[in-house]
C-alpha cells in the first residue's frame, strides 16, 4: 500500500502557495515565469494524486495536456520577454507601465 | 465512493500500511520539492532560480514515479527539465540578465507582507477545507482505470488515442500557433530600409554585431542599430 493521497495534496497546496507568493513578490519577469511553472507543477501533482485515488486515468491524461500547454505558454511568454527587452534594457515588471494613462 | 475518498484523505499516515521505503522516498522527494520551490522564490540570480526549478521538477518526477505514473515522470524530466528550463536559461543568457535584482527596494510599500499574509491565508483555507469537508463529485473511472494490472504507458496511450483523441489533435494546432507566435514575436522589428535584401556579403556579421550590442542591454531604441549598420562597413 502506498502513502495516503492527503500528503500529496497537502504538499501540492504548499507548493502552489510558494509559487503564488513568488509571483506576487518577485519583480524579475523570468523568475515570475518560473513561479508560474511551480504553480502548474502543483496542479499536476494534484491531478496525478486524484488519478490514483479515484482510479481514473483521465487525471494523468490531463497532466499530459497541461504539459503541452505549459510548453506553449513558456515559448510565447519568453518571446514576449525577449521582445520587451529588445525595446528597453533591464525591465522588471515595474518598468512595464506603458499602458498607464 | 465518498467513503473511499474520505478514508483515503482523512486517514492518517499510520493507518495506510505504507512501507518505510515509500515513506522515506516521499519524505526525501517532498523535501527536495519544497527546498527547490523556496530557492526559486528567494534566489537573487535568475540562473540560480532556474537551477532550483530543475530541482523541484525532479522531485515532482520522483513523486510521479511513486504514484505509478511512469510515463508522466519521464515526460516531466524530458519536457520540463530538458526543454523548458533550457529555454529559460537560454533566454537568461541571451538577454544578459545576470544582474541581480535589488531585493532591498520595495516599490509598493507593504506589498510583501500583504502578499505573504494573503498567501498564508489561502493556504490555511485550502488545508482546513480539505480536512473538514468532503466535496467529491462525479464518478470514478470514467476514462478508464489507472490502477491495477497493465502498464501505465499502455493505459495512458489508449486513453489519449480513444477518449481524448480530439483534444489531442487540438493540441497540435496549439503547438503550431505557439511556434508561429514565437517566430513573430522574436523577429526583429523592421527599422529603416537598410537591412533589406540589397545588403550582401558581410551583412551577417554586421547583423550579429548589431544584435550583440542590442542584447547587451545598452541600446534602447532602434535607431542605434541603424547607426551601427551604417558605420560598420
Amino acid at each position: 500500500m502506498t502513502i495516503a493521497g492527503a500528503w500529496y495534496l497537502g504538499l501540492a497546496a504548499v507548493l502552489f502557495s510558494i509559487g503564488a507568493l513568488g509571483l506576487l513578490i518577485r519583480r524579475n519577469v523570468l523568475v515570475m515565469f518560473m513561479c508560474v511553472e511551480l504553480m502548474l507543477n502543483a496542479a499536476n501533482l494534484t491531478f496525478v494524486t486524484f488519478a490514483r485515488m479515484m482510479n481514473d486515468i483521465g487525471g494523468q491524461v490531463l497532466v499530459f495536456f497541461v504539459l503541452v500547454v505549459a510548453a506553449a505558454e513558456v515559448v510565447i511568454g519568453l518571446g514576449i520577454v525577449v521582445a520587451i527587452f529588445r525595446r528597453r534594457a533591464n525591465a522588471t515588471a515595474d518598468d512595464l507601465h506603458l499602458m498607464k494613462g | 465512493m465518498v467513503n473511499l475518498l474520505n478514508g483515503a484523505i482523512i486517514a492518517p499516515l499510520a493507518a495506510t500500511h505504507a512501507s518505510w521505503t515509500d515513506i522515506g522516498t516521499f519524505a526525501v522527494a517532498a523535501a527536495i520539492v519544497l527546498a527547490g520551490a523556496i530557492g526559486v522564490v528567494i534566489a537573487r540570480n535568475p540562473v540560480h532560480a532556474a537551477l532550483m526549478l530543475v530541482m523541484t521538477l525532479f522531485g515532482i518526477a520522483v513523486l510521479f514515479v511513486l504514484q505509478r505514473a511512469d510515463f508522466l515522470a519521464a515526460v516531466q524530466v524530458i519536457v520540463y527539465a530538458g526543454a523548458i528550463v533550457v529555454l529559460f536559461l537560454f533566454v537568461i543568457m541571451f538577454l544578459g540578465v545576470d544582474k541581480t535584482e535589488s531585493v532591498k527596494v520595495e516599490p509598493l510599500r507593504g506589498q510583501r507582507p500583504l502578499a505573504a499574509g494573503l498567501t498564508a491565508l489561502g493556504l490555511a483555507g485550502v488545508l482546513i477545507l480539505g480536512l473538514v469537508s468532503h466535496w467529491t463529485t462525479g464518478k470514478a473511472s470514467v476514462a478508464g482505470a489507472a490502477n491495477g494490472p497493465g502498464s501505465n504507458v499502455f493505459k495512458l496511450g489508449r486513453s489519449v488515442f480513444t477518449t481524448y483523441l480530439f483534444p489531442f489533435e487540438v493540441t497540435s494546432a496549439l503547438l503550431v500557433i505557439a511556434v508561429v507566435g514565437a517566430v513573430v514575436l522574436a523577429r526583429r522589428p523592421p527599422t529603416t530600409g537598410t537591412d533589406g535584401p540589397d545588403a550582401i556579403g558581410a551583412t551577417g556579421a554586421i547583423d550579429a554585431t548589431g544584435e550583440t550590442v542590442d542584447a547587451a542591454g545598452d541600446v534602447t531604441d532602434p535607431t542605434t542599430e541603424t547607426i551601427d549598420e551604417e558605420v560598420a562597413p
